[in-house]
């Protein structure tokens, strides 16, 4: 008993230090990135949020900033916009080939990014496209397409079929049912791939160097391209504010999405 | 209420077409490009020949680059597997109600940018990094230790980027396991470590192999780390298809490269599911 009960404590201690090794490199980030040195390194000497009032200045990051945030946001959009369909149609239908097209569609999850951002470049680049945008947006849907997929139909499977049909069979025309019954219970999932397509695309940067330009920049690909000449506090700051926007959407996410359901029981 | 047939096809249409259009059809296009040639002047000119592949193995450059980026990803894989059962195991054994919180505490590396998290290891490796600083200061070197910009700086990155998926997916494997088998097992003499050897370890398995696969897969795919973290020697097959095609803008050759890189794989995938089957991936890829 008492040599199971060390094997335990191994355990935990094991799992702690994964933790430690997982999190201390972006820990460091948030940390220097208060360090008002002129090198982002160690020691800490003092406090300040000088880097990030120079980033607050630097007009690049902020149009990729607002170049981030509008393309993470249609791209939750779109993806979600013809992912749900795909979603309800997997989980509410039998079809032939069924098994075969959900493959078809998660499949590119497994194709390496940098082989789809080469494809899609080169399928623009011979329609004579020039980069742009719209070719960001297109990269973006496809690319989150397949965890949206995922995500929306692994909470559509808990949703039952029968609270529609009761609805119908008690006098609802298909529209109210659609507005009362079905659409309450769709949202969250859709919630969540949104949430899920707009991250991706906010942090997406192996195949997003591929399809950027100078002028459709995104904060990844201008982090890319701070770092050709050496880690830079700016970047630690960059790096904090990042990391605190990616991690408090979803923690507010799951917020909000348990209020919501609290709301949806009777 | 019969169903209309057509229905599930009027939903599916978008999805399927967005995929065949911005997906299917592109790639098809690296591989009749993969066949193209280069002229001197830069231009691509429509051809079926076999060159692009030929001086990808025509000298050791190319092919010991490739096989450089099968070593590492076995590497990464070997020691995401090592970092990642425990706590996967943690997680499965564990009644504290702390769980939920340290389950999202994995995740959360997943929603942090794969750029921050890569160049967060300068941060701890570099000359003035954490490491150093802590050994400088107590006195254990003098000149600090060159730990960035090689093979092991590389794969600290790439373990960062994929521990959470190989943790995931070795979990979710076992939780499906019935607790009462090993109990029943316990019950009839086994030790602890035996019902976990008998028991618990092969019907992990299947997460475990998933777990490997997807690490695997998408080491062979990144650029970023060995750009980052590595120095000139340290280039995978990705780096190649960056630089052909960013770089010189050499088209035929950098779709050579990828098609090279994606063969490569789907061999990997498709014996994997021969065997395996993979559905196992994508049911843990939806607990994220």
């Amino acid at each position: 008993m008492k040599n199971l009960i060390s094997g335990w404590t191994l355990i935990k201690l094991y799992t702690i230090l994964v933790y430690a090794w997982m999190f201390a490199p972006i820990v460091a980030v948030v940390i220097l990135a208060f360090n008002p040195q002129q090198f982002g390194t160690f020691p800490l000497e003092g406090f300040s949020f000088k880097w990030f009032v120079k980033l607050s200045q630097n007009s690049t990051i902020l149009d990729a900033f607002k170049n981030s945030l509008v393309l993470g946001s249609l791209t939750a959009v779109f993806a979600t916009a013809i992912g749900v369909p795909a979603a309800l149609a997997f989980i509410r239908y039998e079809f032939k080939g069924k098994e075969f097209l959900n493959t078809v569609l998660i499949a590119p999850i497994m194709i390496p990014e940098v082989i789809l951002g080469v494809a899609l470049l080169l399928f623009i680049r011979w329609l004579q496209q020039p980069k742009s945008f719209a070719l960001l947006l297109i990269g973006h849907v496809v690319l989150t397409l397949p965890y949206v997929l995922l995500i929306v139909q692994a909470r559509l499977v808990g949703i039952k079929r029968e609270y529609e049909e009761a609805a119908l069979s008690l006098g609802a025309s298909p529209f109210q049912t659609f507005k009362e019954i079905t659409f309450p219970l769709l949202a969250p999932a859709i919630f969540a791939g949104m949430l899920f397509a707009f991250t991706i695309s906010f942090d997406d940067v192996t195949a997003t160097l591929f399809w950027a330009t100078a002028q459709n920049q995104t904060v990844p690909v201008q982090i890319f391209s701070m770092l050709r000449t050496s880690i830079s506090p700016e970047i630690n700051a960059l790096g904090a504010v990042m990391i605190v926007l990616t991690i408090s959407i979803p923690l507010a996410a799951g917020y909000v999405a348990r209020r919501f359901a609290r709301g949806n029981t009777p | 209420m019969k169903e209309k047939p057509w229905k599930p096809w009027l939903l599916l249409s978008p999805s399927l077409t967005a995929v065949f259009l911005l997906l299917i059809v592109p790639v098809c296009f690296v591989v009749v490009y993969s066949f193209w040639l280069r002229a001197p002047s830069g231009m691509d000119i429509p051809a079926f020949q076999f060159g692009n592949y030929a001086k990808f193995f025509a000298d050791s450059f190319y092919p010991v680059i490739l096989l450089n980026t099968i070593r590492v990803a076995l590497e990464t894989v070997f020691l995401c597997l090592i970092m990642g059962y425990i706590p996967a195991y943690f997680f499965y054994r564990t009644e504290s109600r702390l769980k939920p919180f340290l389950m999202i505490l994995v995740m959360l590396p997943f929603w942090i940018s794969f750029i921050i998290r890569t160049l967060s290891w300068i941060n701890i490796l570099g000359d003035s990094g954490l490491i150093n600083h802590l050994l400088l200061k107590y006195g254990m070197i003098t000149t600090p230790l060159p730990m960035l910009y090689n093979e092991g700086a590389v794969i600290m990155g790439l373990i960062q980027y994929l521990l959470p998926f190989m943790i995931l997916n070795i979990y979710v494997s076992l939780d499906g396991i019935d607790k009462s088998l090993t109990e029943a097992a316990q019950s009839l003499g086994c030790t602890e470590w035996q019902a976990f050897r008998e028991i618990t370890l092969p019907l992990s398995l299947p997460g475990v192999s998933a777990g490997c696969l997807l690490v695997f897969v998408l080491t062979c795919g990144t650029y970023l780390p060995p750009m980052i973290l590595g120095g000139p020697g340290n280039e995978m097959i990705a780096n190649l298809i960056f630089k052909r095609v960013i770089g010189t803008l050499d088209w035929p050759f950098g779709s050579a490269i990828s098609v090279i890189l994606l063969l490569l794989l789907v061999i990997i995938v498709y014996t994997y599911n021969r065997y395996m089957g993979i559905n196992q991936i994508f049911k843990s890829l939806s607990k994220g």
